[in-house]
């Protein structure tokens, strides 16, 4: 650190301020191939890497642990550099999974990664001296660091300021100020990469493992350097004030829930209905430029229903990562875990998982993807595992079918609440008990937390960006057509050759005498118990795709029967299934897992098959013991 | 002629983190908990010699808001219960007459 070079300055206050040596043509150093992103949780580091990588990644999971890989390329670079982005922690004792996997990929020490060049350290500007913490540990490491004080903007409008130079004298390491949120500082990012580096000598205390002391150098540190704290806006103090108000704080938490809530099913159902109808259409007109035969049901029923049934989600999840995404940034997500915490910790969880369980509602994908932000492991997976028996969307279409078959209007409680739309509230309850149940038999069992305390970080109320949301809509909509789209895919394709073979005159043989038919009357003897015949048992079968399934099929099927294909399904249904069996179905529907979208969104988010295995085989059992006492206690009561 | 002493007494009781009043200061003494949890606190930043000031209360009671180093940190109760300090703020003058010693 020979050319120490100020630039931008003390005049534009939320702009650049860089300590960091001029780019030098390297001729003699090493060249930079991969760098790793580290930092704290809540430093800014996702939208950093977000930003630098202009979103060519990979995301993956790091072998044998619940712990996000995320590896990308840096945009506009001149030769390829690769970026890891570290899960974010606090200090590098090995103390959790995150913090092991932290230190094994900077030492060179993970399988299949490369050892990084050089190590963009970012840090929080607002929270210094916390934050310099890690900086200790990691510039120790003696790789080429660059540290990135990142909310400058922020740091900077609250009236904060510190040396740059003299810190980065201190860290022996260049230091830059940039924002994340406002692109700002990040070409020194591009310099740093650029230049010649050679192992610096480190010239900090050797007081890395010991937290206790960590915390006092960088708190002298931060005495050295000036650090003059920013005072934190009054308006979050102010905003606090309101929406943590004994009163005024969960009545605004209700009626911010029960907003999200209804702009999801009343926009997002509507969108998913549509965006169906408009791919069926795409669909049959395609279909058209292919001869009639099994080469157009092959594409039609087995390819494009398969796709379509996944796409017809991704109105509904992207709608909710909007809300979930909105939440988060603006910092009432925080808020809203705070007020949630007190009636989650009865079931033996706690806050965050409030909003994922909420989300669930609507579809389960979207909320297991969402308790990303639980970091306590056992309660992301209590949560996990729970999450599909709320009632989600894609239950809807056979609760309503059943419901209106089999149950006449009557009013129940006077005008307000008809047989109707108690039972449907009934199957909500049925759902939200089971997931209670589950979760405290799993919180006093297999998950039992080694009772990490709960923490819960406050970030100051921001102003939510486009780009960070529309980054946010972009990664996970990716994520869930890669997973759950291939797995639905093959899926569909076994439902469509079970449903098409054996040929039949070299063409599409009639339901009944098809592999599917046999399978369904194979189970026969199983589900008899519980009140289905062989079709509701095809209908089981093909709706492992997805709930909503089970509605056409039961189509196909009674629509090609002679007997009932004059009739509606409604009456269809009546003449084949007596009530208590409509019951037991029902029930069934309310506890079954059946969903490969979610199985697939649970595998890659626990990163094994054990979880999804467990979750499949409980839902089934629990499902099957209730819709067989359903329907024996009923048929006898109605005999 | 009346003498006085001025005594400054500095309460130095370790009392929880849970005991403080709200928008009272203190400084963490220690933190009575298995290391690996100690650990775990002293990472987001509840490390002894940090000072902390109670915020303010979750709407239902619990968890309750500390602030520590300028940052926000909700903790429950059972968490806070464990967290030793020393109260910053009882710092008192206490004049004491003596009488008159001439």
């Amino acid at each position: 650190m020979t050319s120490i070079l100020t630039k931008g300055c003390c005049d534009t206050p939320s702009g650049p301020v860089i300590a960091i040596a001029e780019r030098t043509p390297s001729a003699s150093g090493r060249e930079i191939r991969t760098v790793a992103l580290i930092g704290p949780p809540n430093s800014g580091k996702s939208t950093l890497f977000n930003r630098l990588t202009r979103l060519r990644q990979k995301v993956g999971n790091y072998p044998g642990v619940t712990v996000e890989q995320r590896v990308g390329l840096l945009a506009g670079a001149d030769h390829p550099i690769q970026i890891i982005d570290l899960p974010g922690v606090y200090s590098l004792t090995p103390y959790s999974d995150d913090e092991r996997v932290a230190v094994n990929v900077l030492t060179g020490k993970m399988d299949g990664m490369p050892c990084p060049d050089a190590v963009l350290l970012v840090l929080d500007v607002t929270h210094l001296s916390r934050h310099l913490v890690l900086a200790a540990p990691v510039i120790a490491l003696g790789l080429p660091t660059l540290v990135l004080l990142n909310m400058a903007d922020v740091f900077a409008k609250g009236g904060g300021s510190l040396d740059v130079v003299k810190l980065a004298a201190e860290l022996g390491a260049p230091v830059a100020m940039v924002s994340a949120t406002q692109e700002t500082g990040l070409d020194a990012v591009d310099r740093f990469l650029h230049q010649d580096h050679n192992p610096q000598p480190s010239a900090l205390p050797p007081v890395l493992q010991d937290l206790r002391q960590c915390r006092k150098w960088a708190g002298q540190v931060g005495d050295r350097v000036n650090y003059q704290q920013h005072l934190p806006s009054k308006w979050s103090r102010r905003l606090d004030d309101i929406f943590l108000h004994k009163i005024w704080g969960p009545l605004i938490f209700i009626l911010v829930v029960g907003a999200v809530f209804q702009t999801v099913f009343g926009l997002g159902q509507p969108m998913s209905n549509a965006f169906q109808d408009l791919l069926t259409r795409l669909g049959q007109q395609a279909a058209l430029f292919i001869p009639d035969g099994i080469l157009r049901s092959l594409v039609l029923n087995g390819l494009w229903k398969g796709v379509s049934s996944v796409l017809v989600f991704l109105p509904q999840i992207l709608l909710l990562f909007f809300f979930i995404g909105l939440l988060e940034d603006s910092g009432y997500l925080a808020r809203a875990a705070l007020i949630a915490d007190r009636t989650m910790r009865g079931v033996g969880l706690n806050g965050k998982a409030f909003i994922p369980l909420l989300s669930a509602y609507a579809c389960a994908v979207p909320a297991i993807m969402a308790t990303r932000t639980i970091e306590n492991k056992r309660d992301r997976i209590a949560t996990i595992l729970i999450a599909p028996f709320m009632t989600c969307s894609a239950r809807l279409p056979i609760y309503t079918l059943l419901i209106a078959a089999f149950i006449p209007e009557r009013p129940v409680v006077g005008v307000f609440l008809g047989t109707r739309a108690f039972a449907m509230l009934s199957l909500y309850v049925l759902g939200f008990l089971a997931a209670i149940v589950t979760a405290r038999l799993l919180k006093s069992s297999v998950l039992k937390s080694a009772a990490v305390p709960f923490v819960l970080e406050m970030p100051a109320y921001r102003w939510p960006t486009w780009q960070s949301i529309g980054l946010r809509l972009f990664d996970r909509g990716r994520v869930f057509l890669r997973q759950a789209g291939t797995i639905i895919l093959a899926v569909s394709l076994l439902v469509w050759v079970l449903t098409n073979l054996p040929l039949h005159n070299g063409g599409v043989p009639p339901l009944e005498q098809s592999v599917i038919a046999h399978l369904g009357h194979g189970i026969e003897p199983v589900i008899r118990p519980l009140g289905f015949n062989w079709k509701i048992g095809v209908g089981l079968l093909t709706s492992v795709i997805a709930r909503e399934v089970i509605v056409g099929t039961l189509g196909t099927i009674y629509g090609t029967d002679p007997a009932t294909h004059a009739m509606t399904l409604q009456n269809a249904l009546r003449q084949d299934l007596t009530l208590a069996g409509a019951m037991a179905l029902l029930v069934f529907f309310a506890f079954a897992m059946q969903c490969t979208s979610t199985l697939a969104i649970v595998r890659r988010e626990t990163n094994s098959w054990k979880w999804p295995v467990v979750q499949f085989v409980y839902m089934t059992i629990v499902a099957y013991s209730a819709a067989f006492a359903v329907n024996q206690v009923l048929s006898r009561l109605l005999k | 002629m009346r003498y006085t002493f001025l005594m400054t007494i500095r309460e130095s009781v370790d009392v929880a983190l849970l005991d403080l009043a709200p928008g009272e200061a203190a400084t963490i003494d220690h933190i009575s908990l298995p290391p690996a949890d100690e650990h775990f606190l002293m990472r987001i930043g509840l490390v002894p010699g940090a000072q902390v000031r109670f915020s303010r209360r979750a709407p239902l009671g619990d968890p309750s808001v500390y602030s520590v180093d300028g940052t926000e940190i909700a903790l429950r109760a059972e968490t806070a219960r464990h967290i030793m300090v020393q109260r910053d703020t009882v710092q008192q003058d206490v004049v004491a007459p003596l009488g008159d010693l001439s």
